[in-house]
């Protein structure tokens, strides 16, 4: 991956994360969370996934399920910056005159299944990988999960169908930004050593930071990582990546923010200046 | 007109073999298909005990335009992987085609985690679902060619006792109606698997005078509301029969109709009320749980000759 490769990813990712944190105000959104995987989101979708926003029923196209779904705010914006949707779509974020509410749903150009309900994508993806595997097709499933998704049984029963019937062309990417809801997952269910937990379903795992382009370009270009088994990615990430007064904060998991507090994390992002929040952090789960 | 030599696995594999878009799936569950792995190779997808995981891969089948069929026995497909088939199946209402054996009666002896008794109910609270109750072999694999071709979600109670009449062709929405008379006394509304003893009970209640029609709702969802509502105006005691709890099954949808239309009836429900049964063999639980011919008979008999309305346990 050349230089201007990493620039220009850098380049859309911090629009991702503009557009991210101008959904945290009004009615807010799951800030943290979309701002760990934006780097992945921005990646996959500029650099890996060959989907094309005028051709999205291209039964040869890549797929990405985003399983956990409250980070669909990253999902949004990277859509808007690639051509899937009007950026001024954004501005319809949870009205009730458009779709852009709090999980994804296939109202959404480019999202190919709903999601909100933890657990469920990686089966889904599962059903999709088969069916490509079966009329040998090309094409490539990547479910991005979160780590504190990993607590739903329904993710491990499935990994062990997925090893047994070989979905080589599946990968699973998980955003180990090492929060669940409300705590740390090492804190309320400790998911370590996770690399060997997947390795010990028979799975190849890759472990790179998720907000380096190159170490994730490397890890994407090495797929299918052997074996009649799914890859695994565990991207590294930070919670809140950009903004210091979100980042790794347990209580900044959902946001309400006042326009102000916009406008003062916008220049967070920018290293104008740090951001002071006083709206009062909401507990949703 | 009667599914006489064909079998549920005969007849699912003419439509699998007819129409490329089929896809059999089973959470390890394969006494009614037990020939199909080796005659469909990888359209046969067993996913081991994990009904879950089976729903979602369906549901992934599904939007890369397979016509996924999936089978596990009716309490763990309807119960452990509900928010599964909700969620992922319901919401976008994909056509998925949920086959759940052993429902009701039919678990016998298995105790009461294998008593789908609320099936019906979780299945039909789903807004895309619908549902097909047949009521013996020959009335699953009649109808099953028009399920598979609907669009829709289905949940099958499972259903291969021995044929009791012959049955048309499955017109999703309409009952069969049998034996209607101008004036009946009595309308036997049925769906599943005790037709058999509403059928006998219908005989006996004859042979004693009692003019009688046998409704066998084949889809409690969509329901035949003309069917149930010109039964309601015209005889004197509406009885159903289903193996299900009484809350959200047949009677649940009879008496929303009902209710609906203003159409005031006598309503005598045989069901299993709100108790599992005491697991046994089939008859054995039949004869306990007061569903053999002469035990519906006699409750219906007794139901028809009270003046006072028929109260829910009468």
């Amino acid at each position: 991956m050349s230089l201007l490769d990493v620039r220009e990813l850098d380049g859309l990712a911090r629009e991702v994360r503009r557009h991210a944190i101008r959904m945290a105000g009004g009615g807010g959104c799951f800030l943290g969370a979309s701002l760990s995987c934006a780097d992945l989101l921005v990646y996959l979708y500029r650099h890996f996934l060959r989907v094309d926003p005028r051709r999205l029923d291209d039964p040869a196209r890549d797929y990405l399920l985003l399983s956990k779904g409250h980070d669909v705010p990253a999902l949004y914006g990277t859509l808007a910056e690639l051509g899937f949707i009007p950026r001024a779509r954004l501005a319809n974020h949870l009205s009730l005159a458009d779709h852009l509410y709090w999980h994804p749903n296939r109202h959404i150009p480019g999202v190919e299944f709903h999601s909100g309900s933890l657990g469920h994508l990686l089966s889904v993806g599962m059903g999709i990988a088969y069916d490509i595997r079966i009329t040998h097709g090309e094409n490539r499933v990547v479910v991005l999960l979160g780590d504190g998704e990993l607590n739903e049984g329904s993710i491990w029963e499935a990994l062990l169908v997925a090893k047994a019937h070989g979905l080589w062309n599946l990968t699973l990417l998980v955003d180990r930004n090492g929060f669940q809801a409300n705590e740390r997952t090492e804190d309320l269910i400790p998911l370590e050593p996770l690399a060997d937990k997947f390795a010990a379903f028979g799975c190849p795992v890759r472990t790179v930071d998720g907000h380096d382009f190159e170490e994730i370009h490397a890890a994407f270009e090495d797929l299918p990582f052997g074996g009649l088994a799914p890859s695994v990615i565990i991207a590294r990430t930070i919670r809140g990546c950009g903004l210091p007064s979100i980042e790794a904060r347990a209580d900044r998991w959902f946001v309400r923010l006042a326009a102000a507090e916009v406008d003062a994390l916008l220049g967070e992002l920018d290293g104008v200046a740090p951001a002071e929040l006083e709206s009062e952090p909401l507990v949703v789960r | 007109m009667t599914g006489t030599t064909e079998t549920y696995e005969s007849t699912l594999l003419d439509a699998v073999e007819n129409d490329p878009r089929l896809i059999v799936l089973t959470a390890e569950n394969r006494a009614a298909i037990r020939g199909l792995p080796r005659k469909l190779g990888s359209r046969f997808l067993d996913t081991g005990i994990t009904e879950q995981t089976m729903v979602g891969m369906a549901a992934g089948l599904a939007l890369r335009g397979r016509i996924p069929v999936v089978h596990a026995l009716a309490t763990f497909l309807t119960m452990r992987a509900f928010e599964f088939i909700r969620t992922d199946v319901g919401i976008p209402g994909l056509p998925v085609k949920l086959v759940g054996a052993v429902p009701g009666v039919l678990s016998e002896a298995n105790g009461p985690t294998h008593q789908a008794l609320e099936d019906v109910a979780l299945m039909r609270g789903i807004p895309s679902m619908r549902v097909f109750c047949p009521t013996d072999l020959g009335d699953l694999v009649t109808g099953l060619p028009a399920v598979l071709a609907d669009p829709h979600p289905w949940y099958i109670r499972y259903c291969d006792r021995p044929v009791v009449t012959p049955h048309r062709p499955l017109q999703i929405g309409q009952a069969e109606v049998l034996e209607a008379g101008e004036r009946d006394d009595v309308a036997l509304v049925v769906s599943g698997a005790l037709f058999r003893e509403a059928w006998e009970a219908a005989g006996r209640l004859r042979q004693d005078g009692c003019a009688v029609r046998v409704i066998n709702v084949r889809t409690v969802k969509p329901l035949d509301e003309t069917a149930i509502l010109d039964a309601a105006r015209h005889v004197r005691l509406l009885v159903t029969v289903e193996d299900h709890f009484e809350t959200g099954g047949l009677y649940s949808a009879v008496a929303e109709v009902l209710v609906r239309e203003s159409v005031r009836a006598r309503v005598l429900s045989i069901n299993c009320r709100d108790r599992w049964f005491t697991p046994a063999l089939l008859p054995d639980v039949l004869a306990d749980a007061a569903f053999t011919p002469g035990a519906i008979a006699a409750r219906v008999a007794s139901a028809l000759h009270k003046r006072v309305p028929v109260s829910a346990y009468a």
